[in-house]
């Protein structure tokens, strides 16, 4: 760690364009907050009403984007390590099938397979077929296990309502 | 003295009702099972087992929670010793004499010794919260709202800002995690802030979507960015799981000690269980009679770091149940737990549900020996745990994350707020921002700001109210003094600490 620390020092120092992007939305949350905090009625008669507390969160926040404004026109933030975005994308393409499969009734069992299913696969599995299977057996035996023994209440699809 | 004896037994009792054991034996078995997965640390455990408690009534839940997060704990460590990746930076020492001597094929003695000195180092400690905390519970019935505020100042600096990497990024996940706390109605006025006219906001973000959504989607997400990145390879346990007499002679000192720095640092509001872990190691380094083996697998090395990670988060529970002041991840997730009973932890718990207290304190030893009766026998199950392939591994950690979810609210919004959280958690880690301010910020934030207006409603709103009490004016002063310590002392060489 200390060896990334130092190596990360000898290149010329470069402005982290990802660095202003954090600072601007820290900024734009800030603005939220004031915003938001501007359409609350002031009827407190004696010390804060509800609007102060953000108001308050609101300049710590402004002063932090500057803090992380300057460390990103500095260069000063961590050295990164290389990524690969097509697993992230693959995850949350996951995530919304699963919300997407809750939304629309279509079950607990469905959507957790779904987003099963789509995580094994970002992380390099390429036997779709047998990791769906796989998937509706273990959410099968959740669902099962979940809302017989435990008694809480998990959303019904059409699958569910076989069982 | 003798009122701490008698309550103790009481819990005792509580605690030995052959219900309550069951619970304890499942929530040990549960946490260490899950604790044990690569990437899950204890904060994430409890968090991922909130919604298994939702049923039960308040007692079964918490002792059930007190066997998970020791249980959490103890799984760490094996991960950490068996492959190279410590779930919370508490296990990084671990990690790094541990897994030396797994791989020289001494993996059996250190985990022995890892699960023996928990076990000591756990019964001290739970010892002292037994004594120190109704002594602190004496004290706090004395706080007014001015000094509670003043205390949850000490605690967002010194959790953010003294001993992270960077004060600023760690001061920016504390704001981030108050203002997702100013979410809801507020309490005071039933007014509706940053609800944006969604219903499901009014109710504000729950703690436990955020912190499923920050670890466990997050770091899904930021494992899959980098599988391209050498794989962690898992020890084989070889050769005797037994400690030799002269592991034992080595190790028993380094027990003792790590508990004399992990208990007090854990108990006082300072964040983390990194530094008694570190000054641990650093102690046994030098005092070993066996320089040449550190950085090669030498036992004092795991034996003393794991002392210490157990004795402070026992430690942590001195704040949690005596003034309701969570100051780690882990405890923030307690701190949950009691809240979805309604229940606030603090001096007055103490007065009105004593069996509850007592019960979780008494089951803490409960928890303690059964960890270590369960986990040298049964340390090949949860070494079979670990060679799930990674991909069904996360699969199956996702699918279980998103169930308390769907169990606990199964609407499009809360569904959408843990995938946008799982994204926040991920970019954080992308940019080496800590996660646990976050959480800590969205709980403790809105009990600041009740603290603070109740104050200031009583004196009404003359802000003095914060200097004339002695006890404010010094914390307010201590939090002062550890906000501006990291820039002055920049440079010094703090270690690098991540996350709980």
């Amino acid at each position: 760690m200390t060896l990334d620390a130092a190596s990360g020092k000898l290149p010329a120092r470069r402005v982290d364009r990802a660095g202003v992007v954090i600072a601007a939305a820290l900024a734009v949350l800030a603005a939220v907050l004031v915003w938001d905090a501007s359409k609350l009625p002031a009827t407190t008669m004696y010390g804060m009403g509800p609007e102060a507390m953000p108001i308050v969160i609101a300049i710590g926040l402004v002063i932090l984007a500057v803090g992380n404004l300057i460390d990103a026109l500095r260069g000063n933030l961590p050295p990164r390590e290389s990524m690969d975005p097509k697993p992230v994308w693959l995850i949350i393409a996951g995530l919304a099938l699963l919300i997407g499969i809750i939304g629309f009734g279509g079950g607990f069992i469905l959507a957790t397979s779904a987003l099963f299913v789509t995580t094994s696969a970002a992380f390099g599995r390429r036997a779709v077929l047998a990791d769906t299977v796989i998937a509706l057996l273990i959410t099968t035996l959740i669902y099962l296990a979940f809302d017989k023994l435990l008694t809480l209440s998990l959303p019904a699809g059409p699958l569910e309502r076989l069982l | 003295m003798m009122d701490t004896f008698a309550a103790l037994a009481h819990g005792m009792a509580v605690a030995m009702q052959p219900i309550n054991l069951l619970y304890a034996l499942i929530g040990v078995f549960l946490g260490t099972a899950v604790g044990v997965l690569p990437g899950i640390g204890p904060a994430l455990t409890v968090a991922l087992l909130l919604p298994v408690t939702y049923k039960l009534d308040p007692g079964g839940s918490l002792i059930m929670f007190a066997g998970i997060y020791y249980g959490g704990m103890y799984g760490g460590s094996t991960t950490a010793i068996l492959i190279n990746t410590p779930g919370e930076s508490a296990s990084m020492a671990t990690a790094l004499e541990g897994n030396k001597m797994a791989k020289a094929g001494r993996g059996g003695p250190a985990l022995a010794t890892s699960a023996i000195g928990s076990f000591v180092a756990g019964t001290i400690a739970t010892i002292g919260l037994a004594f120190l905390a109704p002594w602190l519970v004496d004290f706090a019935v004395r706080f007014g709202p001015e000094d509670y505020f003043a205390l949850m100042c000490v605690a967002f600096v010194t959790v953010s800002a003294t001993f992270g990497d960077s004060p600023v990024r760690g001061l920016t996940s504390l704001f981030i995690g108050l203002a997702l706390g100013l979410v809801g109605i507020d309490k005071l006025t039933g007014q509706a802030r940053l609800a944006f006219g969604i219903p499901e906001l009014l109710d504000g973000v729950e703690v436990t979507t955020l912190a499923v959504g920050l670890f466990a989607v997050g770091e899904a997400l930021f494992v899959a960015s980098r599988r391209h990145h050498a794989e962690e390879k898992l020890e084989p346990v070889r050769g005797s799981l037994w400690m030799t007499r002269e592991d034992w002679r080595r190790s028993w000192k380094p027990w003792l000690r790590g508990t004399l720095f992990g208990f007090p640092i854990g108990a006082l509001p300072a964040g983390g269980a990194e530094i008694p872990t570190f000054l641990s190691y650093s102690t046994e380094r030098r005092l070993t009679k066996h320089p040449e083996e550190f950085g090669k697998g030498a036992i004092e090395g795991v034996a003393g770091p794991e002392a210490a990670n157990n004795a402070s988060a026992a430690g942590t529970l001195v704040p949690l149940l005596t003034l309701g002041l969570p100051t780690s991840a882990t405890a923030a997730m307690m701190l949950a737990g009691f809240q979805q009973y309604g229940l606030n932890p603090g001096p007055l718990l103490f007065a009105e549900r004593p069996d509850l207290v007592w019960g979780l304190i008494a089951s803490l030893f409960i928890a303690n020996g059964m960890l270590l009766v369960l986990n040298l026998p049964l340390v090949g199950l949860w070494v079979r745990l670990l060679a799930i392939p990674q991909p069904w591994l996360y699969a199956g950690i996702l699918v279980f994350a998103t169930m308390g979810t769907i169990a606990a609210k199964p609407s499009v919004v809360e569904l959408s707020m843990l995938a946008a959280f799982g994204v926040m958690g991920f970019l954080m880690r992308r940019f080496d921002f800590p996660i646990a301010p976050v959480v800590i910020g969205l709980i403790l934030g809105p009990i600041a700001e009740s603290q603070l207006r109740r104050a200031l409603a009583i004196s009404l709103g003359d802000p003095m109210v914060l200097l004339q009490s002695p006890m404010s004016a010094t914390l307010l002063g201590i939090a002062l003094i550890a906000l501006a310590a990291p820039f002055v002392l920049r440079g010094l060489g703090r270690f690098k600490a991540n996350e709980d």
